[in-house]
């Protein structure tokens, strides 16, 4: 109970004293995980679109293949994307291991199936209602595409929401292919890992609770924001 | 307000222009049957349609109105038979040059412009001009950053229908679009099809709405059973109907 407290207290210094080493790891964890979302978002937003409308053999497979997906162990994941990476690997020559990149492309690997996967069943429902009326309307595959995506954005929203969570909270794949490196690869939940490995579970618990409170204040906002749509009936 | 002298002359404007080019009509129904589910919904219907008219098309429920319309638009495809459009088989130019309205509007989740500039963007005529212009022949201009899923009943429908209308079909196909709405928005859905009508777009309207049929149909198609039973001009089909099941229907009793 002690340490939670002294956690708090701590927390609370280290974010009001604004120290620089915490905003780092931080700043990182927000750019690597934002990062992958983009990414993950620019494939999984139209594979996700695809499945959705279309039908084709073999769909329903496809479907469950992306929804198995969904639950990667972040550590295989980590560990495929170090095997490529590492120096023997094919992608070996690029020196991505042990460098934010290779942070991102793990995140990218783990969250994109979770976009793909939920953005179909909300382009898939969107697509039940609007079918007729493009189809009568002759609407071409790519408008209708863009269309969907575009109305369902709220709803996508909290699809990469989803995604963001898994990303910025996990710590298997990043702490195998970034490394941990102070000042370079260290981010809040590799840092939570090491200083509970130390012991010092008031600083990882304090950093526990920043990134607690990112987590809640990201909920937050977009929530707030999708209320505001559906009050404008656009959800 | 609307200003009757520019709206009148581009009416003119639009007749002149749709007699110029080649109208996909008239359109031919042979020996249409469409089945689904073991069931034969649509059962030997011949039928020709011709340009500049309204065709109301009645039936008690399940006469199959909505299944031959669909047929007729190209969103189902006949078990047997075939559907001729001025001559040439169904393809999409010919869908291109029809609009359909459902009897529950499929709005998209944009404001009321944005839904109207979609239909527009799809031939190519997008501008904000055209875009008022529909908008205001449809009375929605107030409206017309509105959310569309927050309008009224007779709103949406007069969207769906002013959307349906923005690429200047030929044909207007219109699955009971007035049913549970206001009086007010019903007259106001009549004068916005009698002046697509006036404007040469040939309708082809499903109602149930007797009253409705008298004020808007030249002529009425009546179906029961998948079959056509009756056809014959708006005024003698109240009068007189020729078959019993129409007569029936006309009476208030139930049709089975």
């Amino acid at each position: 109970m002690q340490d939670f407290a002294q956690a708090f207290g701590l927390a609370f210094d280290l974010v009001l004293a604004a120290d620089p080493d915490l905003l780092e790891i931080i700043g990182l964890s927000l750019r690597v995980s934002l990062s992958a979302l983009v990414i993950s978002c620019l494939i999984g937003l139209p594979f996700g679109a695809v499945v959705g409308m279309t039908r084709f053999r073999g769909r329903g497979g496809a479907i469950i293949f992306m929804n198995a997906l969904m639950g990667l162990p972040p550590v295989v994941v980590g560990l495929c994307v170090y095997l490529m990476l590492s120096r023997v690997g094919p992608l070996g020559w690029m020196a991505l291991l042990y460098t934010p990149m290779a942070m991102i492309i793990a995140q990218t690997i783990l969250i994109t199936p979770i976009i793909a996967a939920l953005s179909r069943q909300v382009i898939e429902d969107l697509h039940t209602e609007y079918a007729e009326q493009f189809r009568s309307m002759c609407v071409p595959v790519p408008m209708a595409m863009g269309a969907l995506l575009w109305d369902a954005r709220y709803s996508l929203l909290t699809v990469a929401l989803a995604g963001f969570g898994r990303a910025v909270a996990e710590v298997g794949a990043v702490i195998i292919v970034g490394g941990n490196i102070d000042h370079l690869t260290r981010v809040m939940t590799t840092a939570i890992a090491l200083e509970t490995s130390k012991g010092d579970l008031a600083l990882a618990l304090a950093l526990g609770v920043v990134l607690l409170t990112i987590s809640l204040a990201v909920n937050a906002a977009v929530m707030g924001l999708k209320a505001t749509a559906a009050r404008y009936a656009y959800a | 307000m609307l200003d009757t002298s520019t709206v009148l002359g581009e009416a003119a404007e639009a007749v002149a222009f749709r007699e110029a080019k080649d109208s996909i009509l008239p359109v031919e129904a042979r020996g249409l049957i469409f089945e689904a589910g073991g069931k034969r919904l649509i059962d030997g219907i011949d039928l020709r349609l011709t340009t500049g008219s309204v065709t109301m098309i009645m039936g008690p429920n399940g006469a199959g109105k909505s299944v031959l319309i669909r047929l007729l638009h190209g969103l189902l495809q006949p078990t047997s038979g075939k559907i001729i459009w001025g001559g040439k088989a169904f393809d999409q130019t010919v869908r291109k040059r029809q609009a359909m309205v459902f009897q529950t509007p499929v709005l998209l989740r944009r404001s009321v412009a944005a839904n109207i500039a979609f239909a527009l963007r799809l031939n190519g005529a997008a501008s904000p001009e055209r875009c008022s212009q529909v908008l205001e022949l449809a009375g929605l201009t107030r409206q017309a950053d509105q959310p569309a899923r927050l309008l009224s009943g007779g709103e949406c429908q007069r969207l769906a229908i002013a959307r349906a209308l923005a690429t200047e079909p030929d044909v207007l196909f219109l699955d009971e679009p007035t049913v549970s709405l206001d009086p007010a928005s019903v007259l106001a859905i009549e004068e916005i099809i009698a002046r697509a009508r006036d404007r040469g777009v040939k309708i082809i309207f499903i109602t149930h709405d007797t009253g409705q049929a008298r004020r808007l149909g030249d002529e009425i198609v009546f179906l029961h059973r998948g079959k056509v039973v009756e056809r014959s001009r708006g005024g003698s089909f109240f009068d007189a109907p020729a078959s019993s099941e129409a007569r029936d229907y006309l009476a208030g009793r139930i049709v089975l």
